[in-house]
């Protein structure tokens, strides 16, 4: 296990450098994006024909900020401020697994280097990851306010009343966002390996 | 009923904001027995540092504050109708002042409220009691362990669970295999024998208010609560499902009644944030805790 800080964009060298059980330390700007969101980008952007012409600015823009990106599957409570500026007040990490029929495509189309969730995703994100370069960055569950801390700003935010606060796109700044890598580019994952070392322990329980 | 709305806003906010006392020694205690330096430890330092940090700040502990699950204990005479407008008034305050996210969702145009409040939503269990006083009860349960909540019917062929309490032991396993980190282990789980499906989660949640500590007055079930707790325990998912010595932090059965055609066993996974909060108001005085159970 190793220690490292990246910062965003994201080469495909220093992402092919880190193994399961690396911690890192994650700089630059990142954006939220979960259910809404990536059902959103699959069916206006991915597998669409053709993008609508109302949703050419933000995928311009989004294309700008994930390549090399990173995505984070986080719903944060968020503060307006007086000057209408906004503040993450709690943005931990939400259930990766819901977009796994999407992850695996979204990562490709839009080049990105890292997907920050909890709970891990399945073989179709893996592979994605291993084939292209990029990696799973698990953050703590609920640890929702230390994480908002490491939020310096919020640049924009995207979808707000369409998709309501929690599946918007919010643009944020971060430092020092600390991660687990829990699936890297070599096709390991720390998820498969605690769920097959936990069926083992399952089926003695059962017999016993 | 005098008007609580400063006192409910103060119930849904120390329930977001401050962890219970018996769950943040209950999580202390299980980061001493993680091997140092291991990913399991690292996440349960992470989770104690996070829950100091939002009490300090007054922010919520995490940032899903769930579904506000109440059950209100009134004595008689109490107008639910006035509580319920009152309740909700506070909620919609509570959000306002981002203690809570707004999480009220139309199911069928996907419009987010904005404050909380919806068909619904959030969840009223009223039952009036013999007691002189008002109590109620918040649960904040989001929606990571929602989604890996469980409803079995006994017998079960495929786990060779039959309707009894071995049967219930084999269910729960599988229910905590199944879930693996994804409901943010370690978490507490709130299990109901019997009862109709509905019923079943609604004493299962009860089960959650329970101190992590104590001891199930029916013996049957404080043994089987242990055993559970051991061997849940020796599946080894971890913390965040990383591996580890915690895979839950406690183990709450509770039985009903049921129909002879069915044996349902419902399993309410909590998060390791098992946000609660209480609120009694006796003789026109507002008292709140976070420790004592139902």
């Amino acid at each position: 296990m190793a220690a490292y800080d990246l910062s965003i964009p994201i080469s495909e060298q220093e992402i092919r450098a880190l193994h399961v059980g690396d911690t890192v330390r994650l700089d630059g700007v990142i954006v939220t994006g979960r259910d809404a969101a990536h059902k959103y980008m699959i069916e206006n952007f991915v597998r669409a024909a053709e993008t609508p012409v109302s949703e050419q600015a933000l995928y311009q823009e989004l294309l700008r900020l994930l390549k090399g990106g990173v995505i984070y599957h986080c719903g944060p409570v968020v503060r307006q401020r007086k000057d209408g500026s906004w503040e993450f007040v709690a943005a931990g990490p939400t259930t990766s697994i819901r977009e796994e029929p999407y992850q695996a495509d979204v990562i490709t189309h839009f080049g990105m280097r890292g997907v920050i969730g909890k709970g891990g995703m399945g073989a179709s994100t893996l592979q994605a990851c291993q084939d292209y370069g990029a990696a799973y960055f698990h953050a703590v569950g609920g640890a929702a306010s230390l994480i908002a801390d490491s939020v310096k700003q919020v640049v924009s935010v995207y979808k707000k009343e369409e998709f309501g606060v929690p599946e918007a796109f919010w643009v944020i700044r971060v430092e020092g966002f600390p991660v687990v890598v829990t699936m890297d580019s070599h096709g390991q994952s720390i998820h498969d390996q605690v769920e097959a070392a936990s069926r083992v322990k399952l089926h003695e329980l059962m017999e016993s | 009923m005098e008007n609580l709305a400063e006192s409910l806003l103060e119930l849904v906010r120390l329930a977001s904001t401050s962890l219970p006392a018996d769950v943040e020694a209950t999580l202390r205690a299980a980061c001493d027995r993680e091997a140092p330096g291991s990913a399991a430890a690292g996440a349960l330092e992470t989770i104690l540092e996070n829950v100091q940090l939002a009490r300090q700040k007054s922010t919520p502990v995490c940032q899903d504050t769930g579904t506000p699950i109440f059950y209100l204990y009134c004595p008689p005479g109490v107008s639910s109708r006035s509580l319920r407008e009152q309740v909700e008034a506070a909620v919609a305050e509570a959000t306002r002042r981002s203690y809570l996210r707004p999480n009220a969702v139309d199911s069928l145009t996907g419009r987010n409220s904005g404050n909380n409040l919806g068909l619904g939503y959030p969840t009223f269990h009223f039952e009036e009691w013999g007691e002189p006083y008002l109590q109620v009860d918040l649960l904040l349960k989001g929606g990571g362990s929602e989604n890996v909540c469980a409803q079995y019917k006994l017998p079960h062929a495929a786990l060779k669970a039959g309707r009894d309490l071995e049967g219930v032991r084999r269910v729960v396993l599988d229910a905590v295999y199944q879930a693996q980190g994804k409901g943010c282990a370690p978490g507490v789980l709130g299990i109901a024998v019997g009862g109709d499906r509905g019923g079943g989660y609604v004493h299962a949640k009860e089960q959650l208010f329970r101190p992590l500590g104590d001891t199930n007055p029916i013996p049957e079930l404080a043994a089987l609560e242990e055993r559970l707790f051991e061997e849940c325990n020796e599946l080894a998912i971890g913390p965040m499902g990383f591996g580890g010595k915690t895979t839950v932090l406690a183990v709450k059965i509770g039985a009903y009644h049921r129909l002879p055609a069915c044996y349902f066993v419902t399993v309410a996974y909590m998060c390791w944030a098992c946000r609660r909060a209480r609120m009694v108001v006796r003789d026109g005085k507002v008292s709140f805790s976070q420790q004592e159970g139902v």
